[in-house]
């Protein structure tokens, strides 16, 4: 018992004073990309170089945009580029309410604010309770989606947490490319939530399929979930409030998106 | 003998690998299995024809085995002549069993006589008599089934308990709802590397790395000693995060709060360390060809080292006052135990093989490179959750241990060139294997080339495509509220079976 005590006192009180105090990210840690407008003449190196399509060529001979629902923020694009034009920064806020707002274009500038939710969450304000699906996730998103419930970050300070049903939950996490085998499984659990509820979309692969958005056993994530490859759905089936890019997504930027519903 | 036999470390010319009847190598793999030899695959390796691709019936199908003796550090290679049917290896070797019905799910080649023969991955929508599930029949027998999706924040599979009571006579797992394909995009897709770092997302290092040696010995490129070193770290370090979360988990299911909490935090401090080197939590974009993308200068290697040694002294802490405690001592004793020859008939790896005493760890059998390794494998003889959380422990000393001696190295070995600068050209008709001891055990890559260069086949084993079974057989006569915490002992992964 004494020892429990003693080493009570050693492992201190870590949790981290957030959002007062920001997070310490890693100096090599790849955030939000930046493209700047360059002539590129007829260099596709970047374009050789994405593992997984989520640069998109512009006309003409201006740097292509990057989507960031399909980055894997690998950094090889910005190592292949002769000049330099993209480049990670280590803004970690990248969570976004609408598709689109995930695309970068040459010559953005890095937002000056996060963005504000175009819809009233005012009711899960103080209150927001999760379930999770992993739909052929590989890990990665679960566990960083997962450590939030840790001390470091004490996701129940904030009136979060992850519910065991989804009878119990005001939404969905979804993570993974949506396997074939997941598939009626997302559903059943989306539709056993009760409404009004949030769908939350954390790392490339739920957001676009990812590296894995072209094999036929999955469904490119929630964005062709409902698209041409199943004509029987409706396309608002699994509508989304916020996505998470990244692969995975760093756990701050996680908490993030969870707490960007409260913004406005 | 028919097999060919070569140095773990070099490939193979597979035109040396003669066709032999399956009766013939059914025979050589049971003689092996019984000499100390452990099968490490056991796969379909389509007939040369230029295009190939998985699960097409027109193409000859040969069986290749590839069996590892740890003591010398040699494999072995069979090749069946092609076929159709054959009479199942299960049944003399058990360690197949599972193999066969991969096999089977994957090229439809039956292995006639296997004792439990379907596929390893479920499809949910296809007709249930394609997946029948075990049942003990009695009036006061019921069933539980759990998942695919589960309480906490898991990946998908599901269980099915037959129980008496509290008691559960059996447990069947179902997997395959994470199926996404993976192994036929790497045989397919020219950019390999981030596939491999996605097989299982917890082992990012284990299978990248083992992706890379893989290609390593195929071409006879050789990385660097800063890179060999750098890699180790980055292994390591996965380890100590994921013990650390394990013990942690095991902790809480124990309702031994503190450990439970302190852990969770301190997997977290060694996931940051990972990110210091690469600037992600999970090791992505560490490795590649010939090396490592990410150095680390000497201020970085004593920022590391001094980071390690905070997170160490914490979590051997944590860990002590958990290990301990006559409560939490008392809940993990005698709780889904195996025993070393179920181990072995399995043909177990890693952390719940050497809980059962069996010495298995690629780091000291098939080590990776020439750096000073740990000379034996840590190695319980219980076979219970106690021995498969005292395993972790110590092994969390081992791995402090190797990490500062690494890094300590690494800050006084010369600046080199870390990686090759082109992808290495892959030679024809080759096969090599990689075997590297991740966290959860040894992660095992296998291809082999065509008279072309183009790759054959590509076979991914997670240690978890060895362990599943395992969890399944040490529920049996447990209670059903035993079952989380054997199943975090195990901690297996369902992408990495999946694929």
């Amino acid at each position: 018992m004494l020892r429990i005590i003693k080493e009570r006192l050693h492992q201190k009180h870590r949790t981290l004073n957030w959002p007062e105090s920001q997070p310490t990210l890693s100096p090599r840690y790849q955030g939000r990309p930046v493209i700047e407008l360059t002539d590129c003449g007829d260099c596709k190196a970047c374009l050789q170089s994405c593992p997984c399509g989520a640069l998109l060529r512009d006309e003409g001979h201006c740097p292509p945009s990057l989507d960031m629902g399909r980055c894997l923020f690998c950094g090889a694009c910005s190592a292949a580029c002769p000049q330099g034009a993209i480049r990670f920064t280590k803004d970690w806020r990248v969570a976004a309410f609408r598709r689109e707002d995930l695309l970068v274009r040459p010559g953005q500038p890095l937002p000056e604010s996060p963005p504000l939710p175009h819809k009233d969450y005012g009711l899960f304000r103080r209150s927001l309770k999760l379930r999770h699906v992993s739909a052929a996730g590989c890990n990665a998103c679960e566990a960083d989606t997962n450590v939030l419930g840790t001390l470091v970050f004490d996701l129940g300070r904030f009136g979060i947490e992850y519910a065991a049903s989804p009878r119990h939950a005001d939404g969905i996490i979804v993570s993974g490319p949506i396997s074939e085998n997941m598939r009626l499984a997302l559903l059943d659990t989306w539709a056993a939530a009760p409404e009004p509820r949030v769908l939350v979309a954390v790392g490339a692969c739920a957001i676009s399929g990812g590296i894995f958005a072209q094999n036929p056993q999955c469904h490119g994530g929630l964005d062709n979930l409902n698209s041409e490859r199943d004509p029987g759905m409706p396309s608002s089936a699994l509508p989304v409030d916020v996505y998470v890019p990244g692969c995975p997504p760093n756990p701050w930027s996680i908490l993030d998106g969870l707490l960007s519903l409260r913004r406005g | 003998m028919d097999a060919v036999t070569f140095d773990y470390r070099e490939s193979l010319d597979l035109a040396t690998l003669k066709p032999v009847a399956s009766q013939v190598m059914g025979a050589e793999l049971t003689t092996a299995l019984n000499d100390g030899w452990r099968l490490l695959a056991l796969c379909g390796l389509p007939e040369q024809q230029g295009q190939s691709s998985p699960a097409r019936q027109e193409t000859e199908i040969h069986l290749l085995c590839v069996i590892a003796h740890d003591g010398t550090g040699k494999l072995a290679a069979l090749l069946s002549e092609p076929l159709t049917a054959y009479p199942s290896f299960t049944p003399a070797s058990p360690q197949a069993h599972y193999f066969e019905r991969e096999i089977f799910e994957q090229w439809g080649v039956e292995p006639l006589g296997h004792p439990w023969l379907k596929p390893v991955r479920r499809i949910p929508d296809a007709p249930a008599a394609s997946y029948p599930y075990y049942r003990v029949e009695g009036e006061q027998v019921h069933e539980v089934a759990v998942g695919p999706v589960h309480a906490g924040i898991i990946e998908p599979g599901h269980f099915r308990f037959q129980c008496y009571g509290e008691e559960v006579l059996h447990l069947e797992i179902a997997l395959g709802y994470q199926h996404r394909g993976l192994e036929a995009q790497l045989l397919r897709s020219s950019v390999r590397l981030p596939l491999a770092e996605c097989i299982a997302g917890d082992s990012t290092i284990a299978h990248a790395t083992a992706h890379c040696v893989l290609w390593e010995r195929l071409s006879g490129l050789m990385p660097g000693q800063r890179a060999q070193i750098l890699r180790r770290i980055a292994l390591e370090l996965e380890r100590l995060a994921n013990h650390c979360g394990d013990l942690g988990a095991i902790a809480g299911d124990t309702g031994f709060l503190p450990t439970s909490s302190w852990n969770g935090r301190i997997r977290g401090d060694f996931l940051n360390i990972t990110a210091s080197l690469c600037g992600n939590r999970f090791g992505r974009t560490m490795l590649t060809y010939g090396g490592v993308r990410h150095d680390a200068d000497s201020n970085l290697c004593h920022e590391m080292l001094e980071r390690v040694r905070m997170a160490g002294r914490d979590v051997r802490g944590a860990v002590d006052i958990m290990l301990e405690s006559p409560g939490v001592l008392d809940r993990l004793e005698h709780t889904g135990s195996l025993t070393a020859r179920q181990a072995q008939d399995l043909g177990l790896v890693g952390v719940p093989a050497r809980a059962c005493g069996l010495a298995v760890d690629a780091r000291v059998f098939s080590p990776l490179s020439d750096l000073p390794h740990q000379e034996a494998p840590c190695v319980e003889d219980s076979g219970d959750v106690l021995a498969r959380s005292r395993v972790r422990s110590r092994e969390l000393d081992a791995s402090l241990h190797l990490v500062q001696e690494d890094l300590e190295r690494l800050a006084g070995c010369p600046s080199e060139e870390i990686a090759a600068h082109t992808e290495p050209h892959l030679p024809p008709n080759r096969l090599a294997v990689a075997q590297v001891e991740g966290w959860r055990g040894e992660v095992c890559h296998l291809a082999a080339t065509d008279n072309k260069g183009d790759l054959l086949l590509y076979k991914v084993i997670d240690p978890s495509f060895h362990n599943w079974p395992g969890l399944a057989l040490a529920l049996r006569g447990q209670q059903i509220s035993d079952f989380p915490l054997c199943n975090k002992s195990f901690n297996l992964s369902y992408c990495g079976h999946d694929l």
